[in-house]
């Protein structure tokens, strides 16, 4: 690597020990709810200042921040390497989860909910697991990362600890456990094969001379191993089920922190281990792009068939993931950029609709998209917020959604790839067309049932607002946005350097 | 000088301690615990600082009465067999401190018989580990199995027919392995492994070499319960008295498997293990359908140490898998695997001891969520190892999982690969199905007995803080692996 300075700084592998280090707080303060609420988001806001401390060296100065913490195996050391998009995705995930903390402490008090301390403390470990998945920097420790996250989210899925909740538990377990071992075997695979595990931005392969068939199996093991936390359809099923968790875990979780350690894996199998090189020439990019735009247009299609809000935008979720994948695999500049834009956009629209349905169930206790006729004249706030979520899904401008979307198409039309350009215009149709009904029922339809204006606490609406306002500022002011848009692009110059020049 | 005296004093003083445990505990039985620890933490102290002194200054050779080899015994504290010595010692130190409680809860009027066998099974296990001479390994593969025959019949009812069980089958497995001894002392005129090893460089393959070295193979193999020969494993393990499965499960058939890498690798020519004789293929195909079979009979299972029993015949299998792949990554995988098994077994059949000893069974359908609260710890204690027994990184079981995989995709036998990957998954089949009940099953339905306050009620320190240890070094074990594999690599057989 040319042109990229690293130094050693601990300040990466804090941000990812911070929320580890206050689990033991949390389950000591277990009896005084209080404190133990004032450790999750302190260390949400320390993590997120960690975080945004290095800022200025990575993203200004393209110096990265490298780590290594010790020996995992002979040779191979778990070690962090904080480059502008495991920075970025780490921006994303402990700045949401600041909103997230509070929202929580909102809805488990508000719901009255057992099991606080577990809650919190698995939170926490989550948060800890995703900061290490976006700052590894190679294979192994990203495996380790993506391990213990999946572990950390089974008692959160499992929340309600009824007999629903503990099969949809097993459901997931026995998707992500089967992942992770086809990840091992996959990243095994390649260490042998290569002796190099790193992430490189460009790709491995984009170095060695041939790669046969075998390499191909690979990548599919990778794609599988990584396919499931991304809810790559027909890897997806676990993620409606999961939505049996509590509303802010499938709002940070199931929206950002761990469906998007799926996909931030999804990007950097394609553009840091193989490489577009690699992708184009086995025609990978081909079946990436295939399975990506079937996942977007049979998950909206699948969107329509949901009654249940949270499992509609579980639906959802799958398809907007996909648009990420979409976009890696498209493999141009512009394409790559708008992927990156999205796992942002995506996450701070998506956890506004999930905020919007917890704040509904705990005020009104409804979670069917039939019993919520004019439910926006009790909560006029959510359902603006909800409504501002929506547009920005189907891409409306000048939300921020829409900008994602646009720099995609604009990357599908410059690789020549006219059918993803069409599966993202119909997917926006196919959004308008589940998410409008919604906004439909809940401001013009009439009911009785919700008399008075009722809003949810401050503890969650207040995170609600802010989240639907990032939207509209990231989408309104193009300062702010050609800021992250260049940080996108720039990654997307890392990656596919050579091959679009 | 006491250092080249290190090899045999091993398994001397577990001898010794168990000859004055019996001695003195004819007058006072509370003299028992007390010296089986003191012997024990000797014995770990000698084996460390063998380690120690194996690694600055080289494999310590010691002659027996002073005999030169090969006409005398010869005692050999070279990198693997102090390391493999150190475990067994450490972990019987671990559970020796745990069954303080357990024997005095379980076996009150059997205190003194049951220390002084556990020194003499202890002596059998490090002396297997120590010996440089083939017959000597014979001499305490029956010193072992006399003693874990003992330690399983004081147990349960049906302790006696389990124990009747495992004699016989144990004693067909060592009259093999003498049997194929014969064959071998024949062909070599000695007895000593490092003569042997060197005389079977230049003895032609023939009838006789291979018969010796089948029945020497199937004999241990039948020792650490290779499948299809483990059915004597699963009731000696389930019957036997906590604190006895508890020593018996960790260290018990490792230490077998470790004759036979001793055998199989070290003594046997590399080639024709290879070339003329397909013993490894055979392992690798036995392992992986231990695997398999174990991990499948261990989801069937209601009593949590007939579970743990079955999961210890699919673990045998993954070193097993190791030692069959025959290169350097399977060596490090099996014997990584030894200690981290040894560590994760441990944990698993301590707690089994802590639920019987506090709530007077462990089987799995009368499990709980009040086994949380009452016993937190132990909870967390089982949960950790069963994490890493499902392969969960940063634990060590993750890590005998990268190794062994490795190994596999290194010698392209992808069916393996895929066993060891697939038993991860099974794996978590059946820990997950005691983990939801411990943390997740609520206790209402049992009307009456059910109380919203439920305290806190751990077991002894004396049980607890073992226990904890063991889950603690699962989690150590993983994260300083690289250093533990670093020197397995030096252990390592010529050529590997």
């Amino acid at each position: 690597m040319t042109g990229i300075e690293t130094y050693t700084s601990y300040i990466p592998l804090y941000a990812v020990l911070v929320s580890l280090f206050v689990v033991p707080l949390i389950i000591l303060s277990s009896r005084n709810p209080n404190l133990r609420e004032f450790w999750t988001v302190l260390a949400a806001v320390i993590k997120f200042l960690l975080v945004l401390s290095l800022v200025p060296s990575v993203f200004f100065q393209n110096k990265y921040a490298v780590i290594d913490i010790l020996e995992i195996s002979p040779g191979l050391s778990l070690s962090l390497k904080v480059d502008q998009f495991g920075l970025f995705f780490a921006i994303v995930a402990s700045g949401l989860w600041i909103l997230t903390s509070v929202y929580s402490i909102g809805y488990m008090r508000g719901l009255n909910e057992h099991k606080q301390t577990r809650y919190f403390a698995s939170f926490a470990v989550c948060l800890s697991a995703t900061m290490g998945v976006a700052f590894s920097a190679n294979l192994l420790t990203f495996l380790i990362f993506y391990e213990t996250l999946t572990i950390a989210t089974y008692p959160l899925v499992i929340h309600k600890e009824t007999q629903e909740a503990i099969s949809a538990g097993r459901k997931y377990l026995a998707f992500t456990l089967s992942a992770g071992a086809v990840l091992l075997g996959a990243i095994s695979w390649l260490y042998i094969r290569t002796g190099n595990i790193n992430f490189t931005p460009g790709g491995i392969y984009s170095n060695l001379a041939n790669f046969n068939g075998v390499d191909k199996i690979i990548f599919i093991l990778f794609l599988c191993g990584v396919g499931v936390k991304s809810a790559i359809i027909p890897l997806h099923s676990w993620l409606p089920t999961a939505m049996i968790a509590p509303t802010p875990v499938s709002a940070l979780l199931h929206a950002v922190a761990v469906v998007k350690s799926g996909v931030f894996g999804v990007v950097r199998v394609i553009g840091f281990v193989f490489g577009p090189y690699f992708m184009i020439q086995t025609g990978m990019n081909n079946v990436v792009i295939v399975v990506a735009s079937l996942t977007i247009i049979l998950a909206s299609l699948l969107a329509f068939a949901q009654n249940n809000l949270k499992r509609l935008l579980a639906y959802s979720t799958i398809g907007h993931l996909s648009y990420i994948v979409l976009g890696a695999g498209l493999l141009t500049p512009s394409s790559f950029t708008g992927g990156i834009l999205h796992l942002l956009n995506h996450a701070t629209l998506k956890i506004t609709l999930f905020f919007c349905a917890g704040a509904i169930y705990v005020v009104h206790h409804k979670e069917n998209i039939s019993d919520i006729d004019g439910i926006g004249k009790a909560m006029p706030l959510t359902m603006t917020a909800f409504t501002i979520g929506a547009l920005g899904l189907i891409g409306i401008p000048p939300l921020n959604g829409f900008i994602s979307k646009w720099v995609l198409g604009y990357g599908a039309v410059e690789g020549g790839k006219i059918i993803a350009l069409a599966v993202l215009l119909l997917s926006g149709l196919l959004n308008a067309g589940y998410f409008v009904p919604i906004i439909y029922r809940a401001f013009f339809k009439s009911s009785n049932e919700f008399g008075k204006y009722k809003e949810a606490s401050l503890l969650m609406l207040v995170p609600l607002i802010l989240t639907a306002l990032v939207s509209v500022l990231i989408g309104a002011f193009p300062k702010l946005m050609f800021g992250l848009y260049d940080v996108a692009m720039s990654i997307s110059n890392l990656v596919l350097r050579g091959v679009w020049r | 000088m006491i250092s080249n005296n290190i090899p045999v004093l091993i398994p001397i003083t577990f001898l010794v301690t168990a000859f004055f445990i019996v001695l003195f505990g004819q007058f006072r039985r509370a003299v028992a615990f007390p010296l089986a620890i003191l012997g024990t933490t000797f014995a770990l102290f000698v084996s460390l600082s063998g380690l120690v002194k194996v690694t600055t200054s080289g494999t310590i050779h010691y002659h027996l009465g002073g005999w030169v080899p090969p006409i005398g015994i010869e005692y050999v504290l070279d990198p693997l067999s102090a390391f493999i010595a150190s475990v067994v010692c450490g972990v019987g130190l671990l559970v020796l401190i745990y069954s303080y409680s357990s024997v005095k809860f379980e076996l009150p009027a059997k205190i003194v018989p049951f220390y002084g066998i556990a020194m003499l099974l202890l002596a059998g296990l490090t002396g297997i580990v120590v010996t440089g001479d083939l017959f000597n390994l014979y001499v305490f593969i029956e010193i072992s199995a006399l003693s874990s025959y003992a330690i399983v019949a004081v147990g349960e009812k049906k302790a006696p027919v389990a124990a009747f069980r495992y004699l016989l089958v144990g004693t067909i497995g060592a009259t093999f392995y003498l049997l194929g001894l014969g064959f071998i002392y024949l062909l070599t005129g000695s007895l000593n492994m490092a003569d042997v090893a060197k005389i079977l460089t230049v003895t032609p393959v023939n009838p006789a070499l291979v018969t010796g070295a089948v029945l020497m193979i199937v004999g241990l193999g039948l020792k650490m319960a290779l499948f299809p020969m483990h059915g004597w494993l699963p009731d000696a393990y389930t019957y036997a008295p906590s604190a006895g499965s508890a020593i018996l499960a960790p260290i018990g058939n490792k230490v077998f498997a470790y004759a036979l890498i001793r055998i199989l690798l070290f003594v046997f020519n590399k080639d024709f293990i290879r070339m003329e004789l397909p013993v490894l293929d055979v392992l690798l195909w036995l392992s992986s359908a231990g695997i398999l079979y174990g991990s499948i009979m261990a989801m069937a299972q209601n009593e949590l140490k007939r579970m743990l029993a079955y999961s210890s015949v699919a673990q045998i299998g993954y070193i097993g898998l190791g030692i069959g792949m025959g290169n350097m990554l399977g060596f490090i995988g099996a014997i990584l695997h030894i200690i981290n098994h040894a560590t994760m077994k441990a944990t698993l059949f301590l707690v089994a001891g802590n639920l019987r000893y506090k709530i007077g069974h462990s089987s799995i359908d009368q499990l709980d969520g009040t086994i949380r609260k009452k016993m937190p710890l132990t909870s967390a204690a089982f949960a950790i190892s069963a994490l890493s027994m499902i392969g969960i990184p940063p634990t060590a079981g993750f890590f005998s999982k990268w190794y062994l995989a490795l190994a596999g995709i290194e010698r392209s036998q992808w069916i393996f690969v895929v066993v060891i990957l697939l038993s991860s998954l099974l794996n978590a089949v059946y820990f997950f199905k005691v983990l939801e009940r411990m943390y997740l099953q609520s206790a209402n339905y049992k009307e009456g007995t059910y109380s919203k306050t439920i305290h806190k009620d751990e077991v002894p320190a004396s049980m607890l803080i073992p226990t904890i240890i063991f889950a603690v070094m699962v989690v150590l074990l993983g994260l300083i692996n690289a250093y533990i594999v670093k020197y397995i690599m030096t252990m390592a057989p010529s050529g590997l």
